[in-house]
């Protein structure tokens, strides 16, 4: 057993792990954390395969704004943890058959002679930059699914800004558009009436 | 070495692990949005594996922009929850049942 090989497993098997502890921790918070160390193993991996930009972002982009997100939700909110376990167990053994169906059909995939093989790296991506070639694709051949990509990223911002958004009804501040809508017409108010006359009203008092 | 297989069956492990999490979390919506994190994970490993073993750039950008819409989709759906938990103060998902379906 070479040292990738025993990396492998041993990321591998952490990841599986931290999964596991994913789905079944009591606390959503440390179910956050155990995400973050799924993540962090997956990155792991990735390096293995020579995907370093990819682990990269993925540590960045996951566990850096992703994953605070999550913690910053979890921990926000006031969740009664027992009402959420109720029936916790109800719907495992279904859980489980669908889960051992899915392991069984890959297996049977993956038993077949061909994926033996596999076990070596194709002429690019061995001894290439790899941020270098990524970076070669996406800006020629996907530019316009990189544009797309922005626009969605946008569209996330404005709809999670725009769902969240709570304007508190004390406070003082101005509203632009109502400004802009004022009229003159609304703000003085001419009244016409009879001129006094100034000799008469000394005489009185 | 490590052959494709492995990778493959290792997404495969996770994709199942986190199908299991969706069937046990049923109430809590939050698990229930990271179990399909972990979906999504399984499914860029295989992709970065197939990339990495048959030689081609493709997968790895393909993965690129699974990342970004996967973050996307996480940030829409921690921002609905906020706005239902605000509305209804509980996340429990049979309790979502406005639209009588």
């Amino acid at each position: 057993m070479d040292a990738q090989t025993v990396l492998f497993l041993i990321f591998a098997g952490v990841m599986l792990v931290a999964a596991l502890r994913v789905i079944t921790a009591r606390n959503p918070v440390h179910a956050v954390l155990f995400l973050v160390l799924a993540f962090f193993s997956a990155a792991a991996l990735w390096i293995l395969l020579r995907a370093e930009f990819l682990a990269i972002a993925l540590v960045l982009v996951y566990v850096g704004a992703v994953m605070v997100l999550f913690l910053f939700v979890v921990m926000m909110l006031d969740i009664n943890i027992d009402k959420m376990r109720q029936g916790f167990w109800r719907n495992a053994p279904w859980g489980f058959g669908v889960a051992a169906l899915i392991v069984l059909q890959m297996w049977l995939v993956l038993s077949q002679p061909q994926w033996q093989g596999m076990t070596r790296s194709g002429p690019g991506i061995a001894n290439a930059d790899n941020t270098r070639a990524l970076g070669m694709l996406t800006f020629t051949e996907y530019v316009f699914p990189l544009q797309i990509a922005g626009v969605i990223l946008l569209v996330a911002i404005i709809a999670a800004i725009a769902l969240t958004l709570r304007g508190r009804k004390d406070s003082k501040s101005q509203d632009p558009s109502q400004q802009v809508k004022a009229r003159s017409e609304d703000r003085v108010r001419l009244v016409t009436m009879a001129t006094e006359d100034r000799a008469r009203q000394t005489k009185e008092t | 070495m490590v052959s494709l297989s492995w990778y493959l069956g290792v997404g495969a492990l996770l994709f199942a692990i986190s199908v299991v999490g969706i069937f046990l979390n049923r109430k809590n919506l939050i698990v229930l949005l990271m179990a399909i994190e972990l979906m999504l994970l399984a499914v860029n490993i295989n992709f970065v594996a197939f990339s990495h073993y048959l030689g081609d750039y493709h997968g790895q950008v393909f993965v690129f922009f699974i990342l970004t819409v996967a973050a996307a989709e996480s940030a829409i759906g921690l921002a609905i929850l906020v706005v239902l938990f605000r509305n209804l103060s509980t996340i429990d998902v049979q309790e979502l049942d406005l639209l009588k379906g």
